[in-house]
């Protein structure tokens, strides 16, 4: 399978309209909150390991917008685009950043330990590959119980290497989960190219192996990766098969804050952010007659709620010692 | 009161469990269709299917990462190591995801899951499949670790950690699967956490756990024949650990020897000293020794292997150094 055509999925075009513009607000939001994060943390606001997601929004705004609350998501340590996207407040988002208690893991978590049980939102992973036979587990329960939840798994392509990743697509196969996978490949795993960590460039064909099904799409226009994930959520849903999708993608940040980026050029970047989701969703609005002042109220309700969050953050009491521990034991 | 085998008396937990609790299932290695590696899930296919006992190919990360995965959404796996020696490959699961998700989430999901197979030297198996883990795993805050020595104890312990919310590792033995021992019938539970005084003595306590309790048993009967009495505690927990019986005891004969199979350096039998040294200072006549497995690779050799792990000859030479002090 190679890119879908994008286009309009809605029942009439008003309809697909505001739904497009919702995932653009989306999109915007993750933008907007990272951009206050990362200026936050040099800062010193936040401290640890801060990966940024800004580039890929599209990603998880297209693929979440087709799972239902009962559905499950599993992401990495580059989570907050997810988090945002599966509906977790700013608030509660910026407050775990700043390692408050008001944050969504009550400031234990940080940045790559996102998690919402009410949202479904089973966290963020920081050992690479190693939740990826957690989300099969998620997976698993909904066939043991034979519910028609899916769970979607999000990695990076630097991910595919380790076994964990290869037990998990071998055991979602043989017990035919209701998972899908989603490698996102920003192409330079921390930063070394694809082409110098892994022997094929489609990364879609580690599917082959395990007799799954597997697709192949760019991340570029929201509702083409809304359309293609959809396809596979449905199959998992109605037939409890997983697939493996490789999402072709690319983060105009480096892999962490503390990244010099010195694997690629200024240049590239530039070429890439040509092709950059948020901006293409704003055009197709505009093709659709949705005025600057539309779009203008957007990016301010965007901003107004990530400065709320900011603020939110800063405000918010730090975790009491007695939490050290309180956790550790049910 | 029924005389079950050690392996009996654990299939009997599983059993009941999954009767009581339709969210309880096993995964492993051969536990389905070759009925158990070492026999523990036979007849367990037949009586509850192929949806309940899980077949898994040799992908100790991958079933042990859905087990933690289905544990936080609900259900109750049981994951089988054929032996602990292979859950080194599951352990980063182990580590970083079921001894973890509950602290990384603020408390929000629970990993309430099993991890069991047999521990320690089995016969003549060699430097990779003759390990103890019992000090690694108890090493990491988030999980329980017990090693059952009797087939009572293994039952209750088992059910025990079904029941439990929070990853429990249960480490069997091989060289006990055989074992038989009277079992109380009914809802026979063990409490996690509570160590046991499995011989009452005067002169010096043992602290031991797992294979080591027979042989530390053993070692105080010859004892007692030469008029020197012991108490022997069975800590079944290595974590939580409950160190008041251990306590009470060592403030009683005023000598404590720890007892294990494992190697020295670190471990459980150190933590045990630790405790003993704080808080049974006044009361201690003698330093507090260790009788340990040998601080090496599990030779295959018959007689070194024999020469590696503690036996009761070299229990009782460890006792009548605390004796003699």
């Amino acid at each position: 399978m190679e890119e879908g055509a994008g286009g309009d999925i809605g029942d009439t075009v008003s309809e697909g309209t505001e739904a497009l513009l919702e995932l653009y607000r989306q999109m915007l939001l993750i933008r907007r909150f990272e951009e206050a994060a990362a200026k936050a943390y040099s800062q010193g606001k936040i401290g640890g390991f801060l990966h940024l997601y800004i580039g890929q929004e599209a990603s998880a705004v297209g693929a979440l917008a087709t799972l239902r609350p009962s559905d499950y998501v599993v992401g990495t340590y580059r989570d907050h685009g997810l988090a945002l996207a599966r509906g977790m407040s700013a608030r509660a988002c910026m407050a775990e950043l700043f390692g408050k208690v008001t944050g969504c893991s009550q400031g234990l978590g940080g940045s790559m330990h996102f998690f919402d049980a009410e949202r479904r939102m089973m966290g963020g992973y920081g050992i690479v590959g190693g939740h990826v036979p957690l989300a099969a587990g998620c997976a698993f329960k909904s066939k043991y119980l034979g519910l028609d939840e899916v769970t979607l798994c999000f990695l990076g392509e630097g991910a595919v290497s380790i076994g964990d990743f290869h037990e998990a697509m071998s055991l979602a196969a043989l017990w035919n989960l209701p998972l899908v996978t989603l490698v996102e490949n920003n192409e330079y795993s921390m930063g070394t190219p694809l082409s110098r960590t892994l022997s094929i460039a489609d990364v879609s064909q580690k599917a082959l192996a395990y007799g799954m099904a597997r697709d192949r799409v760019k991340a570029t226009d929201v509702l083409v990766m809304r359309e293609r994930v959809a396809e596979a959520v449905e199959r998992a849903r109605k037939e409890s098969k997983p697939t493996l999708i490789e999402v072709l993608t690319y983060r105009y940040r480096g892999h962490s804050m503390s990244d010099p980026g010195k694997y690629r050029t200024a240049d590239e970047i530039e070429e890439r952010k040509k092709g950059d989701c948020i901006a293409n969703a704003e055009a197709t609005l505009r093709e659709r007659g949705v005025d600057h002042a539309a779009l203008a109220a957007v990016d301010e309700a965007v901003s107004r709620d990530v400065d709320d969050a900011v603020r939110f953050a800063d405000e918010s009491a730090e975790p009491g010692e007695e939490l050290i521990e309180a956790y550790t034991y049910a | 009161m029924r005389e079950l085998r050690y392996r009996e008396a654990l299939r009997e937990a599983l059993a009941e469990e999954m009767e009581r609790d339709p969210n309880v299932f096993i995964v492993g290695e051969e536990v389905g269709y070759y009925q158990g590696a070492y026999k523990v899930t036979e007849g367990l296919l037949d009586r509850f299917g192929a949806r309940r006992v899980l077949d898994a190919p040799i992908a100790e990360a991958g079933f042990a990462g859905i087990g933690v995965g289905a544990a936080m959404v609900g259900l109750r796996p049981v994951v089988e190591f054929m032996t602990w020696n292979f859950s080194a490959v599951a352990f980063d699961q182990i580590l970083n995801n079921a001894a973890k998700i509950r602290q990384m989430s603020g408390g929000q999901f629970r990993c309430p899951m099993v991890f069991r197979g047999p521990n320690g030297a089995a016969r003549q198996t060699g430097a990779q499949h003759s390990q103890c883990f019992e000090a690694i795993y108890a090493h990491i805050p988030g999980v329980k670790v017990v090693c059952p020595a009797t087939p009572a104890d293994a039952k209750g312990l088992l059910k025990s950690a079904i029941r439990d919310d929070n990853p429990v590792l249960v480490l069997e033995d091989e060289r006990l699967y055989g074992m038989k021992g009277e079992v109380p019938d009914g809802d026979h539970l063990v409490p996690i956490g509570v160590s046991d005084v499995k011989r009452v003595g005067e002169h010096l306590t043992i602290v031991t756990w797992g294979k080591m309790l027979s042989v530390s048993l053993a070692a105080a009967e010859t004892l007692a024949a030469e008029g020197v009495s012991c108490e022997v505690v069975d800590l079944r927990s290595v974590r939580p650990l409950d160190h008041a019986p251990i306590v009470a005891s060592v403030e009683k004969t005023g000598r404590a020897l720890v007892v294990q199979e494992a190697w020295p350096f670190g471990g459980v039998g150190a933590e045990v000293v630790d405790r003993v040294q704080r808080e049974c200072f006044g009361s201690l006549k003698a330093p507090v020794l260790r009788v340990t497995g040998r601080d090496a690779s599990m030779p295959y050799n018959k007689r070194l292997e024999e020469l590696t792990i503690p036996s009761p000859d070299t229990v009782i030479r460890g006792a009548r150094a605390v004796l003699a002090y």
